[in-house]
């Protein structure tokens, strides 16, 4: 095996394929290359900023919630203290109906009461009339003693 | 192999020649430069591919592999290399690539191809058997026929890596003369290592060995590792039936070799290029 133009064949193949390299394949794959590790450095900044906002979602999720909580012990308060007013005034309104059913009542039961007593009056007087008449039915003048009756059924 | 006809000398001749078009210095081995023409463009046509259609999303598993051997040469640039240059990185990525697959042919049988050749020739060219092979047998004849004298493995050629070489020591030349201007290139010829004027011829004897002892290394190191290499799988081959677990073993190894040898070869030309940019 001699030195020949081998040799010379494969420096000038050689000089070919480092000139095809440098402008055909090196640069479109290391700007793929340079393009996808900017790509992936976006997305793991993305990544931790999605992280924070989480936590700070999280943090107000909690936030809120508390604040809820603290309405829904406010509110139940509210409606307890309501509940116990209303009691109340049910109650006291109640009683003053009550009272003054009961006023209502003993008042008629009182006129009542002083009505069929002065029927009563009045039959006993006409009863005591009636008497006396059968009675005095002879002397005496109707007309002529009516004061005394009247004074009589006023006795009663 | 080793048949009564055919010595072992001429055997591994056999092997260790090519095929060769022309004459003298002129002769140009054509299964060695041929395989290289091949697989190199084999490297820029699969690689601009990839290129043309690189994906900047989800890559596929070829981009991905391209995309890992690119990264790996590209370190390997940025870790020896410190001068801002844009041609070294696809240079080492050529010379890398292309020296793996000449050195990948290795792995095929060294029978295999001379036979395939060799029958190609009896079918096209059966006249070109040469006359001594007239009364030998079918296979003896097949391998006879010059074509399959082609050779398959073109880094046990010295002819291509010493023009590989040849690449590199212009280009050392270049980046000498680009980094440091005609005048700082002569001058740290003439002035290194003894920094006076009447030592000036020793350091230029001294400096232009260290300039040429560079790519004479280069490519006969990987010649010379890759040579043997192929004698011992054509050795291995001369067993007998015994050759299956030896060359088995050889071949595993020599994955190994091939990558170190093409790694190499890239690392040296990038050292090489970095100490020719450099100021002293």
């Amino acid at each position: 095996m001699d030195i020949n133009a081998t040799l010379i064949g494969q420096s000038i193949a050689m000089a070919v394929f480092v000139w095809f390299t440098l402008k055909f394949v090196w640069p479109p794959i290391n700007a793929a290359i340079e393009e996808r590790q900017k790509k992936i450095a976006e997305g793991l900044a993305h990544t931790d900023r999605a992280e924070k906002d989480l936590h700070i979602a999280q943090d107000k999720a909690k936030d809120f919630l508390r604040e809820a909580k603290e309405q829904a012990a406010g509110i139940i308060e509210q409606a307890r203290k309501r509940e116990a007013k209303m009691i109340d005034e049910a109650t006291t309104k109640a009683n003053e109906e009550r009272d003054h059913i009961l006023t209502q009542g003993r008042a008629e039961v009182e006129a009542e009461r002083s009505r069929l007593r002065e029927d009563l009056r009045k039959q006993v007087a006409a009863l005591a009339v009636a008497g006396a008449e059968r009675i005095l039915q002879r002397e005496i003048d109707d007309a002529a003693h009516s004061d005394i009756l009247e004074k009589l059924v006023q006795e009663l | 192999m080793a048949d009564s006809n055919i010595s072992v000398q001429s055997y591994i001749n056999h092997h260790l020649n090519d095929l060769t078009i022309g004459e003298g210095f002129w002769a140009v081995n054509l299964g060695g430069l041929g395989w290289s023409l091949i697989l190199g463009s084999l490297f820029i046509i699969s690689f601009a591919w990839v290129g043309r259609r690189a994906t900047t999303g989800v890559p596929g598993k070829f981009q991905c592999l391209v995309e890992m051997i690119i990264e790996f040469v590209d370190t390997s640039v940025k870790e020896a290399f410190h001068v801002k240059d844009k041609l070294i990185a696809p240079i080492a990525l050529t010379i890398f690539m292309w020296i793996f697959l000449m050195n990948l042919m290795k792995l095929v049988p060294v029978d295999w191809f001379p036979m395939v050749t060799g029958l190609a020739g009896m079918a096209f060219n059966s006249g070109a058997i040469p006359e001594y092979a007239a009364d030998y047998g079918f296979i003896e004849r097949v391998m006879a026929h010059p074509w399959s004298y082609l050779s398959i493995a073109p880094t046990t050629d010295l002819n291509i890596t010493m023009g590989m070489s040849l690449g590199v020591f212009i280009l050392i030349l270049g980046y000498s003369i680009y980094y440091k201007g005609l005048g700082g290139f002569a001058k740290e010829l003439s002035f290194t290592p003894f920094n006076h004027w009447a030592l000036v011829p020793f350091n230029l004897v001294l400096e232009l060995v260290t300039l040429l002892a560079k790519p004479l290394s280069l490519g006969l190191r990987l010649f010379g590792n890759l040579y043997a290499g192929e004698v011992i799988f054509i050795l291995i081959a001369l067993v007998g039936i015994a050759q299956l677990p030896l060359h088995f073993a050889w071949a595993a190894f020599h994955i190994l070799v091939i990558l170190l040898q093409a790694f190499i070869f890239m690392m040296l030309t990038i050292v090489y290029l970095s100490m020719a940019a450099e100021k002293h």
